[in-house]
């Protein structure tokens, strides 16, 4: 065994270590916490009262940053003028209410907040735990450990998780905490309790998911044929319903594949990595070195005659071959 | 030592530039303390929508990749025994050094609370998150090269036996540094793996970690023949004769290596366009990007690599540097700005503000300025007076 060998093993131990090893299977979405609590949006009785946003603002008022010259909501929240805008949910709002007007059918409204991921993505890549999946349900966050990497508003593929970029002193995530206090002592999230028309019922996943495919196979033709959540990045627990392709409700195609599969092989590997590089790199530092002393004193026993270790050298030299 | 009048300069010009030089630190200065009182939302364009911006692809992305020199030339030398490379050695570790130091100096700027940066080490380790392991990396990688970069310290300061000891060092530190710097390299590309639904198929790829490992390591043996390059022509002061002279001769060597690794990472950017079905998009408006990416900045210099080794032609290979080292530019914007969030409409995409642009030239200043005044302090271009006989 001699360098030469040592690299072409080398490499291939690079390239093995460094390819994602990530063989499981993504086919079955991720099952999770049979109990957790969700909510299911129909945008088929929403009519954009805009009480869900109204109810968030005044159960979360206390936690929501107040900074000065920004004003929410931007205009009185019975006036539904603002819907038609495209609004997204920020630092100070942890839900809004958007307008589709979509050709040949009444308007569509969609609601938008933290869908609460079964295996968030954001939990899943904050590097000092701060976001968090409880068993419960809810995605929650700790301020307290929050380092500002932002790597969560990276992760997330619904684009949930807002920053509030004009603090120095003390800048955090804001999003949606499915109204972790109030459900503890027994109430409906905020938004929930304050809709009108029953367009968002709160309860069990499972139970909230049977709901939905009996209303789809009730009346097909009111819905379009797909929970948006069911599996949507192995499966949120807000799950909604909608009359029109989700996709035309800015609900992005985001694949099945929950977050956390898709960097666990590599991060699995990186130890095992470290691991062989060390190995095969120290031993081709060492040979190299034991090889480079042999050679010296080769050449030393050559110029004074010896014989013995010629052999040696030409059979370290076949080996190379 | 130090002194400007080897530069080969008028003192008109360098009135000139260290007035510019002035201009940079006044502003720099300035926008610093807006980020540090008003917050990032003071000074750069980021939203809910566009988390990183500008600093994220060229301080930290560009910045590690082209601090890959110090590794690839450290292993070359210490582990994989080409001799070549010694005249390198010094001079990439301490860039490698800097650019490490000065990535953790932009992270201040980047992340909302600089102060809690400690808490994934010691408060609440999210090992989950290969943000974590980059960090980690970063941590360990830059003790080792400061423990690489121990001889020349002693040597400068004239401690004999404990520069005996650090050379002794150098080898097994070689081999942690490059294990340590593949990790790190790759998980930057890993970073990206989290979001396929975010990102363009011509750039999302399963091998992003290997992807970003080997364009390092072209990127890194490129830098090394830039920097050399430059550093003869206007630090000529720091570098004693037989450095230059060295140096000169070991250009072919990083070219060599470099159109190598170019060739590698030529293929499998080709294999994998074939296996993950994405030709079709190569005939859109990202496609053609994505084929002056690959073309311009990886073929291209390649070939001019490999014609300047074999007509062993300096000037050539020093260009071919030059654009290798703006064609990994150019990768790590297009991975981290251009093809990230490609579907969101033009009026929700980012565009960087002139202070981000702004206090990233005056880090790179202030880490010109600091490899300026090592290279004048210790030995780093130049063998040291009482070491002279070592080296053979």
């Amino acid at each position: 065994m001699n360098r030469r060998k040592f690299l072409s093993l080398t490499s291939a131990g690079i390239v093995a270590a460094t390819s994602p090893v990530n063989c499981r299977s993504a086919s079955a979405a991720a099952e999770g916490h049979p109990e957790a609590a969700g909510v299911l949006h129909d945008s088929t009785l929403c009519i954009g009262c805009r009480s869900c946003e109204a109810a968030c603002q005044s159960v979360n008022a206390a936690i929501l940053p107040k900074p000065e010259n920004y004003k929410i909501p931007e205009k009185p929240f019975y006036d539904r003028s603002v819907l038609a805008t495209k609004r997204r949910t920020d630092f100070q709002r942890f839900t809004v209410v958007n307008r589709y007007d979509i050709e040949d059918r009444r308007p569509v409204h969609r609601k938008f907040q933290c869908n609460h991921c079964i295996e968030p993505a954001c939990a899943s890549a904050c590097f000092v735990k701060a976001l968090y999946k409880t068993p419960e349900g809810p995605v929650l966050y700790r301020p307290e450990l929050c380092v500002g990497c932002r790597y969560c508003m990276v992760a997330c593929p619904f684009f949930v998780p807002t920053y509030d970029y004009n603090n120095a002193r003390n800048p955090l995530i804001y999003k949606c905490t499915m109204c972790v206090p109030r459900l503890a002592s027994g109430e409906l999230p905020g938004c929930v309790s304050r809709c009108p028309e029953k367009a968002l019922i709160f309860g069990k996943r499972s139970e909230l998911l049977k709901i939905a495919k009996e209303r789809i196979a009730e009346s097909p033709e009111k819905y379009v044929n797909h929970i948006y959540g069911e599996h949507e990045a192995g499966g949120t627990c807000w799950l909604y319903l909608s009359p029109v392709p989700h996709t035309l409700l800015d609900q992005p195609e985001v694949g099945n594949e929950p977050a956390s599969r898709l960097t666990s092989g590599i991060l699995e590997s990186a130890g095992m990595t470290a691991g062989i590089l060390s190995v095969l790199l120290g031993a081709v530092c060492f040979l190299g070195r034991r090889h480079k002393n042999g050679a010296a004193e080769i050449d030393g026993a050559r110029a004074s005659g010896g014989g013995a270790h010629t052999e040696v050298f030409e059979g370290d030299k076949e080996d190379g071959q | 030592m130090t002194s400007g009048h080897t530069d080969g300069q008028g003192l008109k010009g360098r009135v000139k530039r260290n007035g510019l030089i002035f201009i940079i630190l006044f502003v720099g200065l300035g926008l610093t303390l807006l980020r540090f009182t008003g917050g990032i939302g003071a000074v750069t364009n980021l939203s809910d929508r566009n988390p990183w911006g500008f600093w994220m692809a060229f301080d930290l992305l560009c910045g590690i990749a082209v601090s890959a020199g110090g590794f690839a030339v450290a292993s070359a030398y210490y582990i994989f025994g080409f001799k070549r490379f010694h005249v390198y050695v010094r001079a990439a570790l301490t860039t490698a050094f800097l650019g490490y130091f000065f990535e953790v100096i932009a992270l201040l700027y980047e992340v909302g609370q600089p102060w809690r940066l400690v808490y994934p080490f010691f408060l609440s380790q999210g090992t989950t998150s290969v943000l974590f392991l980059v960090g980690l990396c970063v941590a360990l990688y830059l003790a080792v090269l400061f423990g690489e970069l121990l001889p020349a310290l002693f040597e400068r300061l004239g401690r004999k036996k404990a520069r005996a000891t650090a050379v002794r060092l150098a080898a097994p530190l070689a081999v942690i540094g490059a294990v340590i710097a593949v990790i790190h390299q790759s998980s930057l590309g890993s970073l990206y793996l989290i979001v396929p639904s975010k990102m363009h198929p011509l750039w999302y790829s399963r091998f992003m970690p290997l992807f970003f490992l080997l364009s390092s390591l072209f990127a890194g043996l490129s830098m090394v023949v830039v920097e050399g390059g430059l550093a003869h022509k206007f630090m000529r002061g720091c570098a004693d004769d037989r450095h230059v002279r060295d140096a000169d001769r070991a250009v072919p060597a990083c070219g060599k290596g470099a159109c190598l690794f170019m060739f590698g990472y030529f293929i499998v950017k080709c294999m994998e366009l074939v296996a993950s079905d994405n030709v079709g998009h190569l005939y859109t408006g990202y496609g053609a990007w994505f084929l002056l990416e690959l073309a311009g900045g990886v073929a291209l210099p390649a070939f001019m690599y490999f014609a300047g080794v074999r007509k062993g032609r300096t000037n050539l290979i020093q260009g071919a540097a030059i654009i290798t080292v703006l064609g990994v530019i150019l990768n790590r914007f297009n991975v981290s700005l251009v093809a990230f969030n490609y579907n969101l409409p033009a009026a929700e995409r980012y565009f960087p503000s002139w202070m981000e642009i702004t206090i990233s030239v005056f880090l790179v200043t202030l880490l010109v300025i600091a490899y300026r005044s090592i290279c004048s302090q210790m030995p780093i271009l130049r063998t040291h007076e009482n070491y002279e006989k070592e080296i053979q």
